[in-house]
């Protein structure tokens, strides 16, 4: 059992969980069988089990239970549930386009549906439901309140409300001026750029998973890895001194973990050239300002010339697919630069001190 | 579908008339309006209008006033719970050699180190986002509890994501009295060479 929990451990480690999470989405997505309703029933069932069984660890339990954690843990189950929904109607209606019958909105809803009693019926519900939820859990888990605040001592770990904690994981990987200002701006930036860059008409009105791939595994991408799985990293696996913690293991505040970073300016001229770094930030940061310049300048241009990528520049034209590609790319630098860390140690590509430009 | 087009017709139809008739009726109505102001101006003089507005635009402007001021008034808090940015930490030889002095860390957010024969005040605020590191003895080293950034006892960052060292304090001794005084206000860092500045250090005997 022992060396089954340190096995998890050990898989839970980010660079491990994060590979076995990119593996996973592409299974998920892959196959169709696991949105059907047994393979629903099957994923609920595995992770109830696996959440039970792990209850019985004192370590697991123990930040499970915190009154801050206890909704993410909700937030999981429901998330898995509404994904899944979504995905087993988007299937259905596939099959269904795919022998020629309409899809279960239209079949289901003939012309529109009213607002009383259909929509405001289902409120109601949902309202009372909801009351209930928030009276019982209000009177169930008591308010973690801590003392008075003091400027100089902070509690450790230091954490986020839990809807910041993605991009409390992010500033482990970033300056502060890019993953608090640039990658937040971006994501609503994005966002809101969405309905300009996405012309596809198809699934408007019903749900569809084949006539809208690249758009769905996109967004999916952003939202489940890159924000909901760093949010449950950072409220579950992140200890003292926002060491990582793997589920069973114990908060140990003397943990020892080596983390020292260098820069690929050091990695370049120190390592491989075997030379002193250069005074002058231009030379000393060429490598590190040429590679991000050939990833968000000349890689959208090799894209475009072949494979899918000169499909979408077709589908899109050059405003659009540009955009788009600069958007997709950024987001793409978050896994990217975990990767670089969890490989080479690596802090900044480009880290000119002098001016407050690092990536 | 086509029940509504058929809808939607007749009623754009008729739609420019409604407006056409309040604009054919309007002008009588105008000079009817004029009659009640006249009246009023009689029971008052021009002098004494103009007298009870200056009056009243007096108080309005001094209430505003006052209010402005009373609101800004409320910018500057009765009372600060903030120590002074100055202060005393004793005498040069309260700090054994090698020592982080964790002391003044939650009163005054300094640490007071004596390192290779040199007395420096480092200032207790991650260079990251300003989250207050914590002095692990055992591992000698400062770490950031937010997003893990670490420190050398000198300053210097070598782990996490922060890209520059701890800042330093001035720090001088009094000569009135012997005493240690460290100086939050003036900032020492790292990066633009300023902690060669030599009130930015003691050096010990």
């Amino acid at each position: 059992m022992d060396a089954l929990k340190g096995f998890i451990n050990f898989l839970a480690y980010p660079q491990w969980s994060f590979t076995l999470s990119l593996v996973g989405f592409a299974a998920i997505f892959w196959s169709k069988r696991l949105w059907s309703k047994t393979g629903g029933w099957l994923m609920l069932m595995a992770g109830t089990l696996f959440f039970g069984l792990s209850l019985l660890d004192p370590n697991f339990r123990k930040i499970v239970s915190k009154a801050d954690n206890v909704p993410i843990v909700m937030m999981v189950f429901i998330l898995g549930f509404f994904v899944w929904l979504s995905m087993n109607k988007a299937i259905n209606n596939d099959r269904r386009l795919d022998s020629g019958e309409p899809t279960f909105e239209k079949s289901e809803v003939e012309d529109k549906v009213f607002t009383w009693p259909d929509l405001v019926f289902s409120e109601f519900i949902c309202m009372v439901v909801l009351t209930v939820v928030l009276v019982v859990w209000s009177i169930a888990l008591q308010a973690p309140l801590e003392e008075p605040a003091n400027t100089s001592v902070a509690p450790n770990p230091s954490k986020a409300p839990w809807y910041f904690l993605g991009l409390q994981e992010m500033l482990v990987y970033f300056d502060p001026w890019m993953a608090g200002v640039v990658l937040p701006g971006l994501i609503v930036v994005g966002l809101m750029a969405l309905p300009y860059l996405d012309t596809n008409p198809k699934g408007n009105g019903y749900y569809t998973f084949k006539e809208r791939k690249a758009e769905i595994l996109a967004f999916m991408f952003g939202f489940l890895v890159l924000w909901t799985e760093l949010i449950v990293i950072g409220t579950f696996l992140r200890g003292p001194n926002w060491n990582f913690f793997g589920p069973y293991e114990f908060w140990d505040f003397n943990k020892i973990e080596p983390l020292v970073n260098v820069d690929l300016s050091e990695l370049i001229w120190i390592k491989l050239f075997g030379y002193g770094l250069p005074g002058h930030w231009l030379p000393r940061e060429i490598f590190g300002i040429l590679l991000l310049g050939g990833y968000f300048f000349a890689l959208p241009v090799l894209i475009a010339k072949r494979g899918i990528g000169k499909s979408w520049y077709e589908k899109m034209g050059p405003a659009r697919y540009y955009i788009g590609i600069s958007l997709m790319l950024t987001m793409m630098l978050l896994p990217l630069k975990m990767y670089c860390r969890w490989m080479f140690n690596l802090k900044y590509f480009v880290h000119i001190q002098e001016f407050f430009f690092n990536i | 579908m086509t029940d509504e087009t058929q809808d939607r017709q007749p009623s754009a139809a008729e739609s420019p008339q409604p407006e056409a008739v309040p604009a054919a009726q309007a002008a009588p109505v105008k000079p009817a309006a004029k009659r009640p102001a006249k009246v009023a101006d009689e029971e008052i003089s021009r002098r004494g209008f103009f007298s009870w507005a200056a009056v009243a635009w007096v108080g309005f402007s001094a209430a505003m006033g006052g209010c402005m001021t009373a609101f800004g008034r409320f910018m500057y808090p009765n009372v600060l719970y903030e120590p002074p940015t100055s202060f005393k930490v004793g005498i040069p030889d309260d700090y054994p050699a090698g020592v982080v002095d964790d002391r003044f860390k939650e009163s005054n957010g300094v640490w007071v180190i004596n390192d290779e024969g040199r007395l420096y005040a480092l200032i207790a605020i991650c260079t990251h986002l300003g989250c207050p590191p914590a002095w692990l003895e055992a591992q000698n080293k400062f770490k950031c509890p937010c997003h893990g950034s670490g420190y050398y006892k000198s300053g210097i960052n070598f782990e996490g994501p922060t890209p520059r060292p701890l800042e330093r304090a001035r720090i001088f001794v009094d000569p009135s009295d012997g005493q240690i005084v460290v100086d939050k206000a003036q900032k020492y860092q790292w990066e633009l060479g300023q902690w060669t500045d030599p009130s930015s250090f003691i050096t010990l005997a």
